[in-house]
């Protein structure tokens, strides 16, 4: 079933509405079968034969349509009673006081995620502790896009001045896939994410890394590489912690070579595809904003020694 | 509401001298105008085929770069703005102009000078549409262009601006045209054909004509605030100054949910006449369906905001608007419920027209039950604007308002043209449109709760995903195969097809009591008309309708 997020939940915000829908696809297949199965009678018995006498002329009957008005109702109310009751589960009321643990913001195309208590930055890549509830405040830099991780809570919007709460929790830990479910413009494909969710020791660990400043680069390249990302004007959107960038226009890369992905996950986080993605990178995201600066290729694989170094 | 009027009082026929195009563009013969309008769709409808099968292609496997993801987004915002505004609507358009005047004995429409400016403005509003291609590229924001992504800011291009105006354009031209039938109906009919007693294609075109009245003043008022922001920073929607950006979903949805009623209405209609016809019986229930039918126009205007289930509304609005969601299921259900009675006792011919009704209730059905799962609110939140989405609205777009239109043409053509179409090639046609629509779009569903969102000009390699895609786009090349049938069939039925007479199908509406193609005039005579089905108790004067129904 891991194939179908939606019906493999792993979080107490999505068992529900899993379970809903389940039963509800039950009851509209139930439905739809029994449609299916009147108008196969009615194609078989009544299907015009030779010599067969003129049809009866019927006009209707109105018990039959009381009765197929209230049955409908019927049945609606019910979905609308669970409706009511999944909608408390999958997004309870957010306590009065009670912060937000994630600030996480779409950009035109990939996620900025904000550790609100540790001051972590991260990009793409949704570290959690399981078994806690993770409220999320959610937020867009320029147009709407939807933050969604299928097996651990709602599908909800990032709207540009209005913001929104979302709860995610993981019960086990593992990799969930997460994407953008809006429209956002040309690289809305790539503006995937995922989420790791680890045990508490694990992710105490993570946290701990990723408020870490790299250690400066040793090797020739790696120090060539972190001329370069100055010298490239890299830093103009990226920021490194221990460097001069400090900008948010493009994702944090101060533990980049943390990260399994990267660019939205259209590309894998290797040396080799990190190259390519710094040679062409209209190649692997076509018209993001991510320019091309023509790099040689020494040049790119000394920012990519530089940038792998990123732990 | 009562006024009558008679087939000789109504506007005198302009009977037009000039020949060849000048005589077309000249026209203001509302039969005329009704074939303008379904040469003019017919032709949007395979354009915008092209767009759908070239996103398909570029779907085929994932990582593909067979178009760019600019080329990409541009075809899928140009295929839905074209089939809903220059194929769907204007197609329907075009057969209620054509049968409605003689469904109910008229002349003509009340204005006909009116109806050629409704047609020729909505054309200009296409062509429009399609010249931001010319014009440093086309709108790639999506047929319903959210804001910010649609302001200057973010669509810098001029192709947004194209569609507004595109769209404003055939707004002003629907909306002429939906007072034009409105006031025909409402003042035209023959002596003896009461509101009671309207054939159930000119009920539905007459609720729908209301809901075109009030729906696409929204639409349009909408698109001149954008057209202000993007030209002269009136920021109504930029929430970097002061905007919102959901003002505009509101607005686009407001108009947006009656518009998917004014997509399916007409289909209705069309459902309403084909399948009591070829079942030997009357409809049944007929104020049921009839009055179905003003229930959904004014629930239509009450369901806008479940378009926006996501966009984080207080739980109190997703639950009005989810439970006036689900309330219009009811009289949807009552229709489906009475096409399928009628059948009931019947001696059913299958002829083409049939077939498509038949397979109208199957998949229509398949795409209202779908769309259940979308008004239960928490349930939207895990499959709106993933390829289940896309599923769903083909269903009810396609599988609805795409077969009734298909079964509309079987079903007239001889009347538009006094040939019929070929019942073989008719057959084949209609088992790859099914067969083909099936493909397509069934697996979509899968593919949704899969999680592949809509709109991604490519998608990762995960487990299932690109097969699931194969399956669709094969079944894309079907449809589209069957579609260049169809055109095909028409030209071989121009020249070639059997001589149809008045009324091939054996009737019982006015629009058969004339020869096909009907006269300028329409009518030497008109039949009395004492109830429902007129051409039945002319033909059974023993056993009339009036004497069994009492209508």
């Amino acid at each position: 079933m891991d194939q179908f997020p939606v019906f493999a939940p792993i979080s107490p915000y999505t068992h529900a509405l899993s379970a809903l829908l389940i039963a509800v696809f039950l009851v509209l297949l139930a439905i739809l079968l029994l449609e299916t199965s009147l108008l196969v009678y009615m194609i078989i018995r009544y299907r015009d034969r030779p010599g067969a006498p003129e049809a009866r002329q019927i006009f209707g009957w109105n018990t039959l349509e009381v009765i197929w008005t209230l049955i409908p109702i019927g049945i609606l109310t019910v979905f609308a009673f669970f409706m009511i009751s999944v909608d408390r589960e999958a997004d309870p009321l957010v306590p009065p006081g009670r912060k937000p643990d994630l600030e996480v913001i779409g950009h035109q195309w990939w996620w900025e995620i904000n550790y609100v208590a540790s001051g972590v930055v991260a990009a793409n890549e949704v570290h959690i502790p399981i078994g806690k509830p993770i409220l999320i405040d959610l937020r867009s830099a320029d147009v709407i896009h939807d933050f969604w991780a299928p097996q651990l809570g709602r599908e909800i919007d990032a709207v540009p001045g209005h913001p929104n709460t979302l709860w995610i929790e993981a019960e086990k830990p593992g990799t969930y896939m997460g994407e953008c479910a809006e429209f956002c413009g040309v690289e809305h494909a790539w503006m995937r994410f995922r989420v790791v969710a680890q045990d508490q020791v694990a992710f105490d660990a993570w946290q701990r890394a990723q408020l870490a400043t790299p250690p400066s680069p040793s090797a020739p390249d790696a120090i060539a590489g972190a001329k370069l990302f100055t010298d490239k004007t890299c830093i103009n959107c990226h920021a490194i912690a221990g460097t001069v960038g400090n900008q948010t226009v493009g994702p944090d890369l101060t533990h980049i070579a943390s990260r399994a992905m990267l660019a939205g996950e259209a590309a894998r986080n290797t040396p080799d595809e990190l190259f390519r993605w710094l040679k062409q990178p209209d190649v692997i995201k076509p018209q993001s904003h991510m320019p091309d600066f023509k790099l040689t290729d020494d040049e790119a694989h000394e920012l990519v020694a530089y940038l792998e170094g990123l732990k | 509401m009562s006024q009558m009027v008679e087939a000789g009082v109504a506007p005198a026929v302009v009977t037009s001298e000039r020949e060849g195009l000048l005589k077309w563009v000249a026209s203001v013969d509302h039969k005329e105008i009704g074939i303008l309008y379904l040469i003019s769709a017919m032709a949007f409808f395979l354009i915008g085929g092209v767009e759908a099968l070239v996103i398909r292609t570029q779907l085929l496997a994932p990582g593909l770069h067979i178009v760019s993801p600019e080329t990409f987004d541009q075809m899928f915002t140009i295929h839905g703005t074209t089939m809903i505004f220059l194929f769907v609507m204007p197609m329907l358009t075009g057969f209620s102009t054509y049968i409605v005047p003689l469904m109910i004995g008229a002349r003509d429409v009340a204005f006909p000078r009116l109806n050629a400016m409704s047609f020729w403005i909505q054309l200009f509003g296409g062509i429009i549409l399609y010249f931001s291609f010319l014009a440093g590229g086309a709108a790639s924001a999506g047929w319903f262009a959210y804001t910010p992504l649609s302001e200057k800011a973010y669509s810098s291009l001029p192709g947004v601006d194209f569609w507004i105006v595109g769209i404003a354009c055939i707004g002003i031209g629907t909306l002429a045209g939906a007072i034009n039938l409105a006031v025909t109906i409402l003042c035209l009919r023959v002596e003896g054909l009461t509101i009671r007693r309207l054939p159930l294609f000119v009920w539905m075109t007459l609720v729908n004509s209301f809901l075109m009245i009030f729906a696409l003043p929204l639409i349009n008022a909408a698109l001149a605030m954008l057209l202000i922001d993007r030209f002269f920073n009136a920021h109504v929607f930029d929430p970097a100054n002061g905007g919102s950006a959901l003002l505009w979903q509101h607005y686009f949805w407001s108009f947006g949910h009656p518009e998917v009623y004014i997509m399916i209405l007409p289909a209705f209609g069309i459902i309403s006449e084909v399948i009591p016809v070829f079942s030997r019986k009357p409809i049944y229930g007929y104020e049921f369906v009839a009055a179905s039918s003003v229930a959904i126009a004014f629930l239509s205007f009450t369901v806008w905001a479940h378009h926006m289930f996501a966009v984080g509304m207080s739980h109190v609005a997703n639950l009005a608007f989810g439970v006036a969601s689900m309330t219009i299921a009811v009289p949807t259900g009552i229709k489906i419920f009475n096409w399928t009675a009628t059948m009931y006792g019947g001696r059913i011919r299958f002829t083409t027209a049939m077939m498509f009704a038949v397979s109208f209730l199957f998949t229509f059905t398949i795409g209202g039950l779908s769309g259940i799962s979308f008004a239960i609110f928490p349930l939207d939140w895990q499959l709106t604007d993933t390829y289940y989405l896309v599923a769903h609205f083909h269903y009810v777009l396609v599988g609805g308002s795409v077969f009734g239109i298909f079964a509309g043409f079987y079903y007239w053509f001889p009347k538009f043209s006094g040939r019929l179409l070929s019942e073989r090639l008719g057959k084949w046609q209609f088992w790859l449109t099914f067969i083909g629509f099936n493909l397509t779009f069934f697996v979509q569903h899968i593919l949704g709760l899969a999680g592949m969102p809509r709109r991604v000009f490519t998608y990762p390699d995960l487990p299932g995903w690109q097969v699931m895609n194969v399956i669709s786009s094969i079944g894309a090349f079907m449809l589209g195969f069957a579609v260049v049938l169809f055109v095909w069939m028409i030209f071989d039925a121009l020249s070639k097809g059997e001589i149809a007479g008045d009324n091939p199908w054996e009737a019982w509406t006015l629009e058969w009591a004339t020869t096909s193609p009907p006269p300028p005039e329409n009518f030497d005579r008109v039949p009395p008309v004492h109830g429902r089905r007129p051409l039945w108790d002319l033909a059974h004067p023993d056993r009339a309708d009036e004497l069994v129904a009492g209508a």
